[in-house]
């Protein structure tokens, strides 16, 4: 077990192409960190940089005290679990669990001893002779997941372990994974494209976009203080509202009336003509569900509701509008590099269950202001979280490092850029993200 | 033929028509060549399919009687040569089409068509410079000297046919060795040469053929018993008197040749099983 330091990664491929930028990371020892964002933002390339199978252009991979960047995939004693598994198909689920062990020429019966283990905590012993041709495709990755922990590796890494299976089977790995973790103690990189792994399994996440970390934060804080456009939108199913405002004095000016937002959300917006707000589905209500206590920190509004879906425990809402051109199409380039397609501009809002608002018909929503996010379109970062950084009064929460102790937070670590920047680069790598792009994406 | 349970019963009988058909165009010759080896040699003319009398005369010439040093030596360089023609191509082979099928580096295309290009090269053409180089250089008449000829018959295919199977094999195999612990070359020899046999026989069994049955090369870079294969050597059987022909000879010494190549096909089939990558990743 070892902690892992990323410090100014890059890499480069041989036709120039510049998947990982300025990348800086440190992993604690027995952490369990996510890398997260959609096709081709670079976060296998990471992953296979850091066991070894890319080579690393510029910058320091440090696994203990060890500088490892010069380092075989083999010396650097990780062990991994592939996307599509890469068992042996020649040898048995038995041979497939030993192979690091007998590679390590570990006497026999210590070998019986530790596949056995493996074998008890994924219950695969009824299936120890048979070839991985004949097993399911849960069980096959419960053997490639016996294969990284049969032996004592300084952490595990996992490439998108869960992409190939079916939705039910994927939501018990999960707690599998989680569990095993825990139990077992030990550092973890886990690659995804799926933001609902990230949130429920990392202690902490790193959003990448284009090769360029925007985020490390705890999923809480990822969820409620995203520190730009693009971490809003990618985290959160179904994903942030953006309204465009337009800047009028210390009041704004949406297509839902003129809203005024707490001194605590807004900032100086002095010097912006035109803000982006965020809001998540659930800062939205029926007015008429609302509590007397709360009203006053939101807005009421009309809108006419357009399509419910009732889903039992909630229902969402949606309504469309009418967003200035420029506008919709920044919202619709964040849509294309979120890996989704946007076909109108439409508030996704979660009511309560019990609310009876007709479809079709005009309804008045509340929306609580104190959750609201301010967006400047033009970088995209996120103006409130600023504010709050500057007042100083949940600095805790707001570092770049989520508040971990044990990492240090650098400057590197919340690099912001434009969202029109070289829209050439989001081309997917064919190399570094192969097999992505037929998987079904968020669910 | 996984669905021939629900082939209508006209369309069954017409496959088992059209099978016989093929199989007797196919095999024919093959059972006339028997036929004629069990002839005597006053029967040979007679037009006549099956022999008059059955007689191992032919046989007993060509393994006990006068043919006999002919042949066996010749039987003996055919399968001294062929073997080792197979052997040197299969693993020259082997890594070879490892390297095109993994590395990417400059000139690999031409290496393809390079061997592509030789292997449609007419053999005719060759032979007579050759001939001349072989007897400058002493290799005229010797086992190396038909070895070298037969790799540039054989290494095309061998290096085509198997960097196609190699192909086939997922790479991230070979990254989960490393990861594993595995140096490349044990990443090679435990994983990917394993899942590699089907095509290494497949190869092995093609080049062997190829060797085998030359009769070009065999002829003219051969003067002696020293290396002459048994294709060539049929050629210089004589019958009883120089008015006979060796005709019933030549037919015994054939069917014999062929015995080893049916045994070769049978033991390896089993080994030339496709599918064993299977279960190694989800498709």
């Amino acid at each position: 077990m070892a902690a892992i330091t990323l410090k100014d990664i890059n890499k480069r491929y041989g036709d120039g192409f510049h998947a990982v930028k300025d990348v800086n990371l440190d992993i604690a020892d027995g952490e369990f960190v996510i890398l997260v964002g959609p096709s081709g933002c670079g976060k296998s390339t990471l992953l296979r940089m850091i066991v070894g199978l890319e080579d690393i252009t510029s910058g320091e991979l440090r696994i203990g005290d060890q500088r490892v960047n010069e380092k075989a995939p083999r010396d650097r004693n990780l062990s991994m679990v592939f996307q599509n598994y890469a068992l042996y198909p020649h040898l048995t689920v038995y041979e497939n669990i030993a192979f690091p062990l007998r590679l390590a020429k570990t006497p026999d019966k210590e070998v019986d001893e530790r596949v056995r283990r493996a074998s008890d905590l994924l219950e695969l012993n009824e299936h120890l002779d048979r070839k991985p041709a004949n097993l399911s495709g849960g069980q096959r990755q419960r053997v490639a997941m016996g294969r990284a922990i049969v032996r004592e590796a300084q952490a595990f890494l996992f490439d998108e372990p869960l992409s190939n299976l079916d939705a039910k089977l994927r939501g018990q790995m999960r707690t599998e994974i989680s569990r095993l973790q825990k139990r077992l103690g030990i550092t973890t990189v886990y690659v995804t494209h799926d933001q609902v792994e990230a949130m429920t399994l990392g202690d902490r996440v790193v959003v990448l976009r284009r090769g360029v970390v925007q985020q490390v934060a705890t999923p809480r804080e990822l969820y409620e203080n995203p520190v730009n456009l693009f971490v809003a939108g990618f985290i959160g199913s179904p994903p942030m509202n953006f309204i465009s405002a337009t800047v009028s004095g210390d009041s704004l000016h949406t297509p839902f009336g003129e809203w005024k937002l707490p001194a605590s959300r807004a900032g100086d917006l002095s010097g912006h003509d035109v803000v982006l707000l965020g809001a998540r589905p659930e800062a939205f209500e029926d007015v008429s569900v609302v509590s007397d206590a709360v009203r006053d920190h939101g807005v009421v509004f009309d809108a006419t509701i357009d399509v419910i879906e009732w889903l039992g425990n909630e229902q969402y809402a949606y309504v469309p509008y009418d967003a200035p051109e420029d506008i919709r199409a920044q919202l619709a380039e964040l849509e294309r590099e979120l890996d989704s397609e946007a076909l109108r501009t439409q508030l996704v809002v979660a009511l309560d269950a019990s609310s009876r608002i007709p479809e079709g018909a005009p309804a008045s929503l509340w929306l609580d202001l104190r959750r609201v996010h301010v967006f400047d379109p033009e970088s995209g970062t996120n103006l409130t979280v600023e504010a709050m950084k500057d007042h100083g009064d949940q600095a805790a929460a707001a570092t770049p490092n989520g508040g971990r102790p044990s990492a240090a937070a650098s400057p590197g670590e919340t690099q912001r850029e434009t969202p029109r920047e070289t829209p050439g680069e989001t081309a997917p790598r064919a190399t570094s993200e192969a097999g992505e792009g037929g998987d079904d994406t968020v669910p | 033929m996984m669905d021939e349970g629900q082939l209508s019963r006209g369309t069954k009988v017409w496959w088992w028509v059209a099978g016989i058909v093929i199989l007797v165009y196919a095999l024919f010759p093959v059972a006339w060549i028997v036929s004629l080896s069990f002839k005597t040699p006053s029967d040979l003319g007679t037009g006549q399919f099956l022999p008059t009398d059955w007689v191992g005369d032919n046989y007993d010439n060509i393994l006990r009687g006068d043919a006999q040093d002919l042949f066996l030596s010749s039987l003996r360089n055919s399968v001294g040569i062929s073997l080792i023609a197979t052997f040197i191509s299969v693993v020259l082979a082997m890594f070879a089409a490892y390297a095109i099928a993994r590395l990417d580096f400059p000139g690999k295309r031409l290496i393809l068509t390079t061997a592509l290009a030789v292997a449609i090269f007419p053999v005719i053409s060759i032979v007579t410079p050759l001939f001349n180089l072989w007897r400058n250089i002493g290799l005229y008449d010797t086992w190396p000297g038909l070895i070298i000829p037969y790799l540039s018959l054989t290494l095309p295919i061998s290096i085509w046919t198997m960097s196609a199977f190699f192909r086939q094999i997922p790479w991230e195999l070979e990254q989960a060795a490393q990861v594993d612990g595995a140096t490349t070359w044990q990443a090679f020899r435990k994983v990917i040469v394993p899942l590699a046999t089907p095509g290494v026989f497949t190869t092995a069994i093609i080049s062997f053929f190829i060797a085998w049955n030359d009769f070009i090369y065999g002829i003219s870079l051969t003067s002696t018993e020293a290396a002459r294969p048994v294709p060539a050597a049929l050629a210089f059987f004589t019958g009883a008197s120089q008015f006979e022909e060796p005709t019933g000879a030549i037919a015994a010494a054939a069917v014999v040749v062929t015995i080893p190549v049916v045994i070769l096909v049978l033991l390896f089939q089993r080994r030339i099983v496709s599918g064993l990558t299977q279960g190694a990743v989800k498709g």
